[in-house]
């Protein structure tokens, strides 16, 4: 039996994106979306413990939601009339093209290139994911009022600049696409290596909240390869969080992990993504080569298995379209094991890295392997100098202190 | 509908060339076909500025610029939109026609 709470939690997940969208549509206005939604599922706190989880819920809250904010306009209608009519204007959008759905509306306005990123993730947490403004200033690492401005700054913005509540024309779909998945990506890895010192390594409240909203753009967008190859991304590398911190509170690395502790069921979904992307036959983009990189890398039960040539194949694919120092990196990983380390260690030489923790920390190995141990320790100190993420450091403090002398 | 300002940014003392220039007229030529032209203009440079100061009892008449800065608006249209994707599309055009960074900003609510 599922208690009535277990119910509310799950209706709010479910939920809260399509009741605020549904909102925005009928009323042209984000903040009067959001907070009945809020109320409605305040509502739902107070009444369903007495009387009963009603039978459809959603259509419940979307109701409660509605009858409250037209209360609430009614009640302005005395105080501004002026206000009412821009409102109820505002409120009848233009017909849209073939994909028209009230949360997609949603993503992409939170995910409006004209706001600044951290406002962009900001919002789409909580419009579209609904988390509290406390639960995203937490996991952002800034006061929850600096956290609130900004929200209400970006929802400001968004009512006097007129960023539109819709989907963008056909024209502009695929670079709007583009940025929205670089929100979710971000919510993402901000969970799977958080940044702060005294925070848990690895943020699994964010990785899944970003994995569910990714969910949504995939199934409102089924056409969209990147969209899927973000969605397989995810999920492969969410099936190796179980073992990616080890019981003593240190980050483990691809090579030493638990792979009995990998979720299979994350990774057969995450295959079958990437299956069905290869099956597309469309020339992949930057998420579905990652995916596909990882495809390989969860696909070995041993280590000693992984097919590095795949792996090396895939990123010379993804330097043809994305030549970044971060991707030259983590190629030089696979050289290493191809060709030996002091090749890698050759094409990381003189990357403009100096500032990324995870270049020292490759470096490092590479250097370690070729015995050069003065150097690789130097590496290990500045690795861990640069790595602002408490089980990381523990890792590399180890692998730095089993040099010799 | 509502309207936004573009303004265009300039870091130099040099004018739009004959070329920006055509491209400037080919671009507001079609913001008039499409109804979406409300005005545009050129403007004298910060050397040309004047700046008034009425709010004690006397009137202090200043050279130069409110604000001294490497960059600075050159000139501006004032376009119709109905939201900030068209607006964004228009501003877009508008930047490759004068070749210059602009800036785009709505107009508040009357």
């Amino acid at each position: 039996m599922t208690t009535v709470a277990e119910t509310l939690t799950r209706v709010h997940h479910e939920e809260w994106a399509r009741v605020v969208a549904t909102l925005a549509r009928r009323f042209g206005d984000l903040d009067l979306a959001e907070e009945m939604a809020a109320e409605a599922f305040a509502t739902a706190v107070e009444r369903w413990p007495v009387d009963g989880v009603p039978p459809a819920p959603g259509a419940w809250l979307t109701t409660t939601a509605n009858r409250k904010a037209i209360d609430r306009l009614r009640r302005e209608v005395r105080r501004d009339e002026k206000h009412r009519e821009a409102l109820m204007l505002s409120g009848t959008p233009e017909p849209l093209g073939a994909i028209d759905d009230d949360r997609l509306r949603l993503v992409f306005t939170c995910c409006h290139p004209a706001l600044a990123m951290e406002a962009r993730v900001a919002l789409t947490l909580r419009m579209v994911g609904g988390l509290t403004v406390s639960e995203i200033a937490h996991a952002f690492l800034v006061q929850e009022t600096a956290m609130g401005q900004r929200i209400t700054r970006a929802k400001a913005k968004i009512k006097t600049a007129r960023i539109p509540y819709g989907v963008p024309l056909r024209d502009d779909l695929p670079a709007r696409v583009t940025g929205v998945l670089a929100v979710l990506y971000l919510i993402f890895n901000e969970g799977y290596l958080a940044s702060g010192p005294g925070t848990p390594a690895v943020r699994a409240d964010l990785t899944a909240e970003a994995i569910r909203l990714t969910r949504l753009v995939h199934a409102l967008l089924p056409a969209d390869g990147e969209a899927a190859g973000l969605l397989a991304l995810m999920l492969l590398t969410e099936a190796r969080r179980p073992a990616r911190v080890s019981a003593s509170g240190e980050l483990v690395t691809l090579a030493e992990q638990d792979r009995g502790a990998w979720d299979r069921q994350l990774i057969a979904e995450g295959h079958a993504l990437v299956r069905a992307r290869l099956a597309a036959g469309e020339p992949p983009g930057r998420y579905q080569i990652l995916a596909a990189i990882n495809a390989v890398h969860t696909d070995a039960r041993d280590v000693r298995d992984t097919d590095w040539a795949q792996i090396l194949a895939l990123y010379e694919q993804l330097i043809r379209i994305d030549a970044s120092p971060i991707v030259r990196l983590n190629r030089a990983i696979a050289v290493a094991e191809l060709d030996g380390p002091e090749v890698a260690l050759a094409q990381i030489a003189g990357l403009p890295l100096t500032d990324y923790h995870a270049y020292h920390a490759v470096r490092a190995e590479l250097l370690r392997r070729l015995g050069r141990s003065d150097e690789a320790r130097a590496a290990y100190d500045r690795a861990v100098e640069l790595s602002g993420n408490t089980a990381e450091q523990a890792h590399l403090i180890r692998r730095r202190d089993q040099l010799a002398g | 509908m509502a309207q936004y300002l573009i303004n265009v940014l300039h870091d130099s003392g040099e004018r739009a060339t004959e070329a920006e220039m055509a491209a400037i007229d080919v671009f507001n030529e079609q913001l008039r076909a499409d109804r979406q032209w409300v005005f545009a203009g050129g403007l004298g440079g910060p050397d040309a500025a004047t700046v008034i100061d009425s709010r004690g009892a006397e009137t202090v008449v200043t050279d130069g610029p409110f604000v001294e800065s490497k960059e600075f608006v050159i000139g501006f249209w004032i376009v119709e939109a109905p939201h900030l994707d068209v607006a964004l599309r228009l501003a877009a055009r508008g930047s490759a026609a004068c070749n210059r960074r602009v800036e785009l900003r709505p107009f508040l609510d009357a």
